[in-house]
């Protein structure tokens, strides 16, 4: 039994995610190598092995792995998989991990699996049968362009607090919620209404076709509770409720409920919270 | 412009799309678990197109609007049914439709390893530019089988797009990723799979409706592409999530914060 989990970082930073996906694999038994794979990437080899539970790191640096592209990575692993014969192969479920993974497992022949929990089951094992070592050609069939990140001092939606909400008129009236968010130290999520509209940027969106969060509080301001809402956002430990409408299905799910008018009751929280 | 570049223009301009759609419970309902665990309810319930495969096939028909392509194949795997939704997208404006019939507990464990097999299989015989799907379909919620048709015919992928430009030979991709957009470039053929953004896909008009059912519709067995549907994956049960309890409601603001900072959350 053992693990090689896939790392993702920008060459500065390991994503956080890529903790979880290590853990998971600690989870599987055996030993746990992680693959860095990028250009420039010590300062990243170094934050691994600061990691508990990583017995091994491989490092792969080339010019070709600027942009982290599938169609270079995946012949990386499977080169490495040939050479260790691993058990399991794994990544976070990101971006990243999505758009590299599948490419990896249709490779080797095997059916990946989306949700690490479902790695747990002896059944669902991602049986390896390919093969390898050193960094392969480069394949020069895609060219990394660019990334732009929308730039936020605030913490990234995945973190701790989340204030969500859908938009109304303009998307000035997030600075009510940015105000709120910035007391409580919260990130600031969007339904798919607000993104739609062009009020918040498309990563802020929270929901089934967005980000799927889990923080220890979610306040949802002005939010009706669209199915698809809730299913990013359901498995909150606490779910705080804010609406002027006492018939609005978010209140069947909500810890808390307020029934008030938002524009009153979020500046009043900010002013509250000043104390 | 040079020699070369007009071969590559016209070589697109003539090129193929094939477009992957999979029939899915409507995402209005409200799915429910079958008693014995096995999967969920399916009989009576409302079943529509995916709708990430709506948006791939709206992109690929506006491709052919603008003669960049020539051709839009579209393809589903599935019972009888899966007809349905072929007729959907040609009536969205698609030329033609592949049934690939897979039934019984074949089509119960369809999973994206086998319908990228099948994909690739296809854009093979269909010498296919392009192969567009969804991102994802809202069943399953896999994110898989555009990355693996992609590895299965060796061809770059341009995954989660939110924006397509051709550029020469070349596509430009601006793909949703975390924390903002990403472009990349890719070589034909490629895969690409469509995010919620990248266009708004058009309603069937009444005499688009009446000219699909004109349009051709081939039926193949996956034994007939040489594709090997077994399954690596087994369901063992299907649950329905936990339920959430419906809290208290507080009458002021003051009280609320005070409940919170009761339970500690801030």
């Amino acid at each position: 039994q053992s693990t090689l989990v896939v790392a993702e970082h920008n060459n500065d930073t390991l994503t956080p995610i890529t903790l979880n996906a290590i853990t998971a694999a600690s989870k599987l038994g055996g030993e746990v190598t992680c693959l860095v794979a990028g250009t420039n990437c010590a300062q990243v080899v170094e934050q691994v092995s600061k990691v508990q539970g990583v017995q091994k790191i491989l490092v792969a640096q080339h010019d070709s792995y600027k942009g982290s592209l599938p169609e270079e990575l995946t012949p990386l692993i499977l080169q490495t998989q040939k050479q260790f014969n691993f058990t399991h192969i794994c990544a976070g479920a990101s971006a990243f991990g999505k758009n590299l993974l599948p490419r990896v497992a249709a490779k080797l022949d095997v059916a990946p699996i989306s949700d690490i929990i479902e790695i747990k089951s002896p059944d669902t094992f991602v049986r390896a049968i390919y093969a390898a070592v050193t960094c392969p050609p480069p394949a020069g069939v895609s060219e990394w362009l660019e990334q732009c990140l929308t730039k936020s001092d605030r913490p990234d939606l995945t973190s701790a607090k989340v204030v969500g909400r859908r938009g109304l008129k303009s998307g000035d009236n997030f600075q009510l919620l940015y105000d709120l968010a910035d007391k409580m130290n919260a990130a600031v999520g969007a339904s798919r209404a607000a993104v739609d509209a062009g009020y918040v940027p498309n990563d802020m969106q929270v929901g089934q076709t967005g980000k799927i969060v889990a923080p220890e509080l979610y306040i949802a301001v002005g939010i009706s509770g669209a199915i698809q809402h809730l299913a990013g956002m359901k498995d909150s430990k606490t779910i705080v409720a804010i609406n002027k409408d006492p018939e609005a299905p978010i209140f069947q799910v909500a810890d808390l409920g307020l029934v008030a008018d938002l524009f009153k009751a979020v500046p009043e929280m900010t002013k509250a919270l000043d104390k | 412009m040079s020699t070369s570049a007009l071969i590559n223009v016209s070589a697109i301009m003539s090129g193929r799309v094939l477009v992957g759609v999979k029939r899915v419970i409507d995402y209005a309902v409200k799915i429910r678990v079958k008693p014995d665990n096995s999967c969920v309810v399916t009989d009576g319930v409302k079943h529509s197109m995916n709708p990430f495969c709506e948006i791939a096939v709206e992109e690929a028909v506006k491709m052919k609007e603008k003669k960049l392509i020539k051709e839009v194949v579209v393809v589903s795997c599935g019972p009888q049914q899966a007809m349905e939704t072929i007729r959907t997208a040609l009536a969205m404006g698609a030329d033609r439709g592949i049934h690939v019939e897979v039934t019984g507990k074949d089509y119960e464990n369809l999973g994206p390893l086998q319908v990228s097999k099948i994909m690739a299989a296809l854009a093979k015989k269909e010498d296919a530019l392009l192969v567009i799907l969804g991102k994802q379909a809202i069943d399953d919620d896999c994110n898989q089988t555009g990355q693996m048709t992609a590895a299965l015919l060796d061809w770059p992928q341009g995954t989660f797009a939110s924006e397509l430009s051709m550029e020469g030979d070349k596509i430009k991709v601006v793909r949703e990723i975390d924390g903002g957009l990403e472009t990349v470039k890719i070589n034909t053929p490629a895969v690409i799979t469509a995010d919620l953004r990248l266009n708004t896909p058009r309603y069937a008009t009444l005499p688009n409706i009446m000219k699909a059912k004109k349009k051709k519709i081939a039926n193949v067995k996956p034994a007939d592409l040489g594709v090997d549907i077994t399954s690596r994956l087994e369901v063992l049960r299907v649950d329905e999530p936990p339920q959430r309890e419906a809290g208290v409601k507080v009458e002021t603001v003051d009280d609320l914060l005070a409940r919170l900072k009761e339970a500690g959350r801030i």
